[in-house]
């Protein structure tokens, strides 16, 4: 065989041989392979309330108590409770064959300490019941007390809410570790174990089945009734940049995307094997954040002039695209289609935006045309988003803007300090908010009015605080409506914040995976892979 | 020699020890607030405050140098505030996927540059120059992820040849790991490759044109003898120089790679640790890459005797 026999020979057998071979890299039908919204750094659903945490404790933890898709808390550790008429005695029993991951029984010391600890970093639920906690004690091994000086009505919502940080139940000695301080040891109370050998933070988290776990008899509705696995491991893999994770997805290579980008969506559509849908129904709800400390904005007429000329079709064009399914406008501050939405009190924020009224406003508040700090937190899309719209509002009405471009960690830094903007404060930063978090004033920490201990921009409205304690005291859905609907009007009526908008986003995954359903979580019960 | 080698190592530590200074005092006065992404979104600046002084960030500058400093001494890198793991442990995790790349990088890039530049000097002028030089100007002027985003879209999605994403460990076959592994090594050494055969090519003709050369030829040398025998030797050096330069530009460049193609290496790992201002992993990597960056360049010294003997220490 000469050189050129040699060559050809070996370019054809090469040839062959590379088209071939289908090397796109399946699994069984046992494993799920999932991109979660973010890396999962640590897996301490108390010590930290991101999302992400929250959703891979759900896997490892149960709870007391769980939301159904109709917000209602139900049974799901427990067995029942009881609540005295005035509802300053709850008494709680748990299920009898409830198992931890090394096999020891859960207990009712074991729920006492997980919920001493919630209540030391819930400042929505957990703080309040404490303060007026007269005693939370042991009835007998499944049965434990709380015993209140004041009547909370509230309490299997606190139990169950999912919103951050969500009551996880751990073994004792896990959870008397400091509230503040991360728990290193992940043995668990749900149905899946933490396989913390394979775990690589920022790469990888493997969760295997605990066959002990006994499911509620129920059929699983979002955190509540039968979880049921049907994988003997999910693994979760973390894909940093979203043109990697849609190719893997294409490719077969992963078999679940829980946040995909709106602009990728439209190329994942295209694709027979994948099905997009609505992750989760109750979306999420932009947020123009003010400092009420400083000028301008500590006159309310420099807020309302923000208000009245903030387009939020402006806003979510900037944040979702062109998908008009994917927003809609929100004059509110409560999720839209939850049985508390309300627009009582938003006009402002309805039709014609209006520049020259709100250039009038600012001149009545005293603005002379001082720098207005815009804190940008470039590396997260749907802020950067936001903010480059309203470095356009505010120019167009006359605003001196300051656009800091800065990354989260620096903006989570910053908006904390309360000093003036000329030295290291702030005037305004955009951050959203998850709608499950806002649909009642419990966990919509957003909303408090309190002044220095409310959240960052230090809003202070006694009118507000008073609406938000009347749905606290509502004794029915009536009386909750009435609340919400007066807390609304005066919520915007001082401007604590101004919604930018409700948006949505979309869940990917490939077609051999059946009962994805929408919720504000990723829900892996019941869900199959073929 | 020994004395020469033990010297420079020795000398190594003092210069580790100031980039790790340097390190320390820029994270102290840079912007950003570990507590604060802790807390999350929801936290009030009172649970900030709290999470703050229990990780011990509220501490002076001094006494919190001091602490970490007296800390490495014992050969403790510390424990990352956010995974609660020990910093090396983090370390020996990705140790494995950022080493196989680069060097499964260097192979690939080494391998075809060398010739490249080698032939390139030798048809000097021709088709083939100038050929091999526009394939070094594309390598060099392409983005490492433009590259990788090509070569999925070709070989992952349209071919379905190689998988997108992911490391495989050695340790699970050959083929899974270089799987794996050959799409971002090609990314990556792209542009590794063009700076090589540019250099080798200028060097080339350099040594090509020197009276030895002609007298191998006059001595009736083959082709072959001359360019890899007696001018590729010769021209070694600054080959050697560039490709111990260049290995700072692969350290950057494996921090895009293993973000595009996730793999699980160093380079992601910081990158994490920057965007959290997770301060112990942040000064673990770059006490790492700083040891190995002075390595190399010891390695580099020392290729120098290897192939020019007047070279002594």
């Amino acid at each position: 065989m000469d050189r050129r026999s040699f060559l050809k020979t070996a370019a054809v057998a090469a040839t062959s041989a590379l088209a071939a071979p289908r090397l796109s890299l399946a699994a069984d039908s046992k494993t799920l392979r999932f991109i979660p919204q973010a890396n999962l750094a640590n897996l301490d659903p108390i010590w930290t309330t991101q999302y992400v945490v929250r959703n891979g404790a759900l896997l490892i933890w149960d709870m007391l108590y769980g939301v159904d898709d109709k917000l209602q808390p139900q049974p799901q550790m427990c067995e029942g409770h009881e609540a005295s008429a005035d509802f300053k005695t709850w008494t709680f029993k748990l299920r009898p064959e409830l198992k931890f991951h090394d096999g020891e029984p859960v207990l009712a010391k074991d729920a006492i300490a997980s919920i001493l600890r919630w209540m030391a970093r819930d400042a929505t639920m957990g703080g309040p019941i404490k303060r007026q906690m007269e005693a939370l004690e042991v009835v007998d091994d499944r049965t434990f007390r709380f015993r209140l000086n004041k009547p909370y009505p509230k309490m299997l919502f606190a139990l169950g809410k999912s919103s951050t940080p969500s009551l996880f139940i751990m073994p004792e000695r896990i959870a008397a570790t400091d509230p503040f301080k991360q728990i290193s040891d992940y043995v668990g109370s749900g149905p899946m174990r933490f396989n913390k050998d394979e775990w690589v933070p920022g790469a990888k988290a493997i969760f295997e089945k605990f066959g002990a776990y006994a499911p509620r008899p129920e059929k699983a509705n979002w955190l509540s009734g039968g979880k049921r696995i049907n994988f003997d491991r999910i693994e979760w893999q973390i894909v940093p940049d979203v043109g990697t994770a849609a190719a893997a997805l294409q490719n077969g290579e992963v078999d679940w995307w829980e946040t995909p980008s709106s602009d990728l969506v439209p190329l994942l559509k295209k694709n027979g094997k994948i099905a997009v849908d609505i992750a989760d129904p109750l979306g999420n709800i932009g947020s123009f954040r003010i400092n009420h400390l400083h000028p301008p904005f500590n006159d309310v007429r420099a807020r309302k002039a923000i208000q009245i000329a903030l387009s939020q079709e402006d806003y979510m064009g900037a944040v979702v695209g062109d998908d008009e399914s994917l927003w809609k406008t929100l004059p509110g501050f409560f999720t839209p289609d939850t049985p508390l939405y309300t627009e009582t009190g938003g006009e402002a924020l309805k039709g014609k935006r209006d520049y020259e009224l709100a250039k009038r406003l600012l001149a009545e508040s005293g603005y002379k045309n001082e720098p207005v700090v815009l804190l940008v937190a470039t590396d997260l899309g749907i802020v950067k988003s936001q903010c480059d719209v309203t470095a356009d509002l505010l120019k167009r009405i006359g605003v001196n803007v300051d656009y800091q471009a800065l990354d989260w960690g620096t903006v989570g830094q910053r908006r904390a300090k309360k000093d003036l903007p000329s030295q290291g404060g702030w005037n305004i930063f955009h951050t959203w908010h998850a709608g499950a978090d806002c649909v009642n004033p419990a966990p919509y920490i957003a909303l408090d009015a309190s002044g220095d201990t409310a959240w960052f921009g230090w809003p202070k409205s006694d009118l507000v605080q008073e609406k938000i304690a009347a749905w606290y005291a509502a004794p029915d859905l009536t009386a909750e409506k009435e609340a919400v609907a007066e807390l609304n009007a005066a919520a915007m009526d001082h401007v604590v914040y101004v919604p930018t908008g409700f948006f949505k986003q979309y869940q990917a995954w490939r077609r051999n995976i059946s009962g994805v359903v929408k919720a504000p979580f990723p829900v892996f019960w019941d869900v199959v892979k073929a | 020699m020994l004395s020469y080698l033990v010297r420079r190592i020795v000398a190594t530590i003092p210069v580790v020890l100031l980039v790790a200074l340097f390190v320390f005092s820029l994270l102290y006065i840079a912007p950003g607030d570990p507590a604060a992404i802790i807390a999350g979104d929801q936290a009030t600046p009172a649970d900030v405050d709290r999470i703050r002084a229990s990780l011990g960030l509220d501490r002076p500058f001094l006494v919190r140098f001091f602490d970490w400093f007296w800390h490495i001494l014992h050969g403790d890198l510390g424990t990352s505030i956010f995974t609660n793991l020990p910093v090396t442990h983090m370390i020996a995790q990705r140790i494995e996927p950022t080493l196989s790349l680069m060097t499964l990088t260097l192979i690939l890039s080494l391998g075809c540059a060398i010739p490249m530049g080698v032939v390139a000097a030798w048809k000097h002028g021709t088709w083939i120059d100038s050929a091999v030089m526009m394939t070094a100007v594309l390598g060099f002027s392409t983005p490492v992820f433009v590259i990788g985003y090509v070569l999925a879209y070709v070989f992952a999605l349209r071919l379905d040849w190689l998988p997108v994403q992911g490391f495989t460990p050695i340790s699970q076959g050959l083929w899974p790991f270089l799987r794996n592994l050959i799409l971002p090594s090609i990314a990556l050494g792209l542009v590794y490759m063009a700076l090589i055969a540019r250099i080798t090519r200028a060097t080339m003709l350099d040594v090509l044109a020197q009276d030895y050369v002609r007298t191998a030829k006059a001595k009736g040398v083959g082709q072959r003898g001359v360019l890899f025998v007696h001018a590729l030797k010769n021209a070694a050096v600054p080959i050697v120089t560039i490709v111990g330069i260049g290995f700072a530009a692969l350290i950057g460049g494996a921090v895009v790679t293993e973000s595009v193609f996730a793999i699980p290496g160093l380079g992601r790992l910081t990158v994490d640790a920057i965007l959290r201002r997770d301060y112990p992993v942040i000064q673990g990597v770059v006490l790492l890459f700083s040891f190995i960056y002075v390595l190399v360049n010891l390695g580099v010294d020392l290729l120098y005797t290897l192939f020019d003997p007047r070279i002594r220490y």
